[in-house]
């Protein structure tokens, strides 16, 4: 075979004064990058097969390593940048699509790096949030327009039934990842972490293995294309019922699990025959109308006795507003919009980087589109892609979301080196695997335990904010746009976002 | 001109209720705002008053401030397009030491030629259509036998300007206003008014964004930009069409903690657990104390930490409401009862409910 024309994108270094040759990177690297010798005291690197995972790096007991981005000595060209070329000749040797793993990464405006929260002074005290109680409590669901009251002389009685609602302690759920595009370890961490803290995690569409059933209560079980593990004891067991019709990372398109990885376990849980590709087609074979969804909305509905909420994702896409109205009126309690942002396992490069619109202006036309028709307490907002730290949940809320869910950032919890090479099923992290050898590296009690902290620091730094704005419960900060300001936007932008200019007072 | 931006502001409240509907004249009231003179600064006072016109107390009276008296034909016309206009008249105004230049200021006595069941609503409506359409014209109350007296300047100065010693009412409501910047508008000022409900109100709402959005939901147009239109529609909103009694207004504006609300016992519990889940876009947050008149009563709220004060007083068969001591008792030199209201706590008094005298209905405080 001819030589490939890509260049390695990493480049290695090993300070040889401090190698003692122990051979850790070796074992460690699943892409079999260092080779050890059995008879000399040296090791050295194919950087070809680096993907920049950072795992050996952090593994070295001498810090001998570095790996850096190796910068390509392609000449300057402002509209050949250097990922054109490599697509290019990639292509060019494979004849196949181009695949990636996360989120976007290309640099499109993260507006919620344009957006400034306020604080009080002087006219309205802060709140310290060491002294006094600041509510995150949050519920997700369908809420009444009103309540029906029958007064009694001067004793109320409530007529209206509340609608099932998803109660979090903090507004942070962690997205929809299934169990086969991560490892059983990093799904266990995941769901043992919401329990702890009050909080849920989503299936994914791969089912439930029977052993997070008993986590049910504080689970999302997703209902997609493929269906499955879709069954009764799946739908009742979960707080929650979330039909997937779109992903951000990948809007239009359906998803595959290649039959490699469909373990014994793996089939157990999905239903489907050992090491048989999972195919979960481009949209619902059921659902080619919005009556369609309304049919399944109500399907569930009734499977699960209308005693839990259910919700519908959809992708970002251009006319966002009016197709979230529309999935609102189909009946559902909770609305998932998902970013050109969100992260996946595996997507076809060229979707991920080009299709679907920033979660940012998404959420702020939605809310103000549902609130404009006066059904925005019909269904609670949920938005997912690209949310990186407690300060853009806050922003998030701001503009009109009831609640996030986190993927990425839970991975990045778990030590994901954001490295994109999940649909390889090497990911040395034990994340995105389902090696043995590599699952085992990830222990679910030390996970747990980090995701707990990050969302007991978010929740902390929330609290700070909140207090500063002089607000003691997130309710009252939820579509609260007068606590954003916007810096560095166009005023078309500030128009679809509906948050003012920064320096722009009431 | 109307303000441009949200103005924030602190201030002086006061109010009185006579319990057995004896009328007194305005001068009461001036004297206990008086007393506060420090909590505003000149930009603004203003007065609600009940019980003042007992010969239209079928219709509503309209008071209606002209920047321009020439926009009057205009308002007039909307307002003969669903009610007869039985009486109007200038609001008479002296001058006084201290302010010398004042807009025309109107009344109407409207008679409504509707449908009964949808007086209020319609009437709403037309408020709305002046105040957001008309520039140069502001309704500023729009009650039955009860009126609202406002402009730029120290309260007891404003109260001389409309004569208010010659009214006779059987509840005054009085508000002294510090706001941070100039507001030169005279309908900027407070009480602020729709239907027969009047708010005073000391205090800055940071829930303020998504109240004013959850408003319109329920087609509520909130043009004024101020704190106290949207406390008042919302007090609207909730008892007049949502059947929410006012002592449990503040299980709503001023919710108690999940936590508290968790210890409660049922049915109590499920009745607070559904009104703060359905009704939390109308939770005020932030410092507030408020004091709303309605036909026959008043009430006091304070936010749900306290951060701003207010107290309750009883003497005989009067009904007090404040932010401060002094200004009870400059009028009230020795009393029977004084409280400090407690963070959430509604105290509300209806004329002719003597069984409650003396007696607070602590309702969200636990
Ligand atoms: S792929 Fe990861 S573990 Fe392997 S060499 Fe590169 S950085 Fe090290
Ligand atoms: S999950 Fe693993 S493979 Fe995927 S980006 Fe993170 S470290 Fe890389």
């Amino acid at each position: 075979m001819a030589r490939s024309l890509l260049f390695p994108e990493f480049k290695i270094e090993r300070d040889k004064e401090r190698c003692i040759a122990c051979q850790v990177c070796v074992r460690q690297c699943a892409n079999d990058v260092h080779e050890g010798s059995d008879t000399e005291d040296t090791v050295v690197s194919q950087e070809e097969k680096c993907v920049g995972c950072q795992r050996c790096v952090n593994l070295c007991p001498t810090n001998a390593l570095t790996v850096q981005t190796r910068k390509d000595g392609f000449r300057p060209n402002g509209n050949w940048e250097d990922r054109h070329l490599r697509g290019i000749y990639k292509q060019a040797e494979t004849g196949g699509i181009l695949l990636t793993g996360m989120g976007c990464d290309r640099l499109y405006p993260v507006y919620w790096d344009h957006l400034l929260l306020n604080a009080s002074q002087v006219t309205n005290p802060s709140i310290d949030p060491l002294r006094e109680p600041i509510e995150l409590t949050t519920y997700l669901g369908k809420k009444e327009e009103k309540l029906d009251i029958h007064w009694e002389g001067d004793s109320p009685v409530v007529r209206t039934r509340l609608a099932p609602q998803l109660g979090l302690e903090v507004p942070v759920i962690f997205s929809a990842m299934s169990y086969g595009s991560i490892s059983y370890n990093a799904f266990r961490s995941l769901a043992e972490a919401a329990r702890e803290a009050g909080t849920f995690c989503n299936s994914g569409e791969g089912g439930l293995h029977p052993d997070f059933y008993p986590f049910g209560e504080n689970i999302i079980v997703q209902v997609a294309s493929g269906r499955f593990g879709v069954h009764r004891d799946y739908l009742r067991v979960a707080a929650a019922v979330e039909i997937k019709i779109g992903q951000g990372a990948k809007p239009g398109i359906g998803g595959h699990l290649p039959g490699e990885k469909v373990s014994k376990e793996i089939s157990r849980t999905r239903k489907i025959p050992l090491e048989s590709d999972a195919i979960s087609p481009a949209p619902h074979h059921d659902i080619y109308s919005i009556e369609d969804l309304e049919r399944l909305v109500f399907a569930i509905k009734e499977a699960i006795n209308y005693e839990k909420p259910v919700a519908v994702k959809i992708a970002a896409v251009h006319n966002v507003a009016a197709i979230a109205s529309g999935v609102v009126r189909a009946g559902a309690d909770i609305v998932t919009i998902d970013g050109i942002r969100g992260g996946t396992g595996a997507a076809p490069q060229v979707i991920r980087d080009n299709v679907g619109i920033p979660i940012e202006l998404a959420l702020a036309q939605v809310d103000e589109r549902l609130r404009l028709e006066g059904i925005r307490h019909h269904s609670s907002l949920l938005i997912a892609g690209g949310i990186r730290s407690s300060a853009d949940v806050i922003k998030a809320i701001a503009l009109g979301a009831d609640a996030v869910y986190v993927g990425t950032a839970a991975l990045v919890g778990l030590g994901c080196h954001l490295c994109q090479k999940c649909y390889t099923g090497k990911c040395n992290w034990g994340i995105a695997t389902q090696d043995p050898v590599l699952t085992k590296r990830l222990n679910p009690n030390i996970g747990r335990r980090r995701l707990v902290n990050l969302l007991r620091a978010w929740a902390f730094e929330i609290k700070e904010m909140l207090g500063g704005m002089g607000v003691n419960a997130i309710e009252s900060l939820r579509g609260n746009r007068e606590h954003l300001r916007a810096v560095g936007l166009s005023r078309e932008e500030c128009s679809v976002l509906g948050v003012k200019a920064a320096g722009e007072g009431w | 001109m109307r303000d441009p931006f949200r103005i924030p502001s602190g201030c002086a409240v006061s109010g009185i209720l006579n319990l057995d509907g004896t009328h007194v004249s305005g001068e009461k009231i001036i004297r206990s705002i008086e007393v506060m003179h420090e909590r505003s600064n000149g930009l603004g006072g203003g007065f609600a008053a009940y019980g003042i016109y007992p010969e239209y107390a079928e219709l509503y009276a309209f008071h209606v401030l002209y920047d321009d008296p020439l926009t009057a034909k205009d308002v007039e016309a909307i307002l003969k397009r669903s009610c007869t206009i039985e009486h109007s008249e200038e609001i008479p105004c002296k001058e006084t030491e201290n302010i010398q230049n004042w807009p025309v200021f109107k009344r109407y006595f409207l008679r409504y030629r509707g449908r009964s069941d949808c007086e209020d609503d319609e009437v709403v409506r037309m408020v709305m259509e002046v105040n957001s359409g008309i520039h140069g014209a502001y309704i500023v109350s729009s009650g039955k036998n009860m009126g609202v007296f406002k402009g730029v300047g120290y309260p007891e100065d404003i109260g001389k300007l409309f004569q208010l010693e010659e009214y006779q009412g059987y509840c005054w409501i009085a508000h002294g206003r510090f706001p941070t910047n100039s507001a030169g508008w005279w309908g900027g000022a407070h009480p602020f008014g729709l239907l027969s409900w009047s708010v005073v109100h000391n205090g800055e709402i940071s829930s303020y964004g998504i109240n004013r959005r959850y408003l319109q939901n329920f087609g509520y147009v909130c043009n004024l930009q101020t704190d106290t239109e949207v406390i008042t529609y919302l007090v609207d909103l909730l008892v007049r069409k949502h059947n929410i009694r006012i002592p449990y207004l503040g299980a709503v504006f001023a919710s108690p903690f999940w936590e508290q609300i968790e210890k409660m016992e049922e049915p109590k519990k499920e009745f607070f657990t559904s009104l703060r889940t359905i009704y939390g876009g109308a939770l005020l947050n932030g410092p507030f104390s408020i004091i709303v008149g309605f036909p026959g009563g008043m009430f006091g709220m304070v936010d749900r930490i306290k951060l701003r004060p207010m107290l309750a007083a009883w003497k005989d068969s009067t009904f007090f409401l404040s932010s401060e001591e002094c200004a009870i008792r400059e009028i009230a030199p020795s009393l029977d009862r004084l409280v400090a209201l407690r963070a959430g706590e509604v105290i509300s008094e209806r004329v002719g409910e003597r069984n409650s005298h003396g007696q607070k209905l602590t309702v969200s405080g636990v």
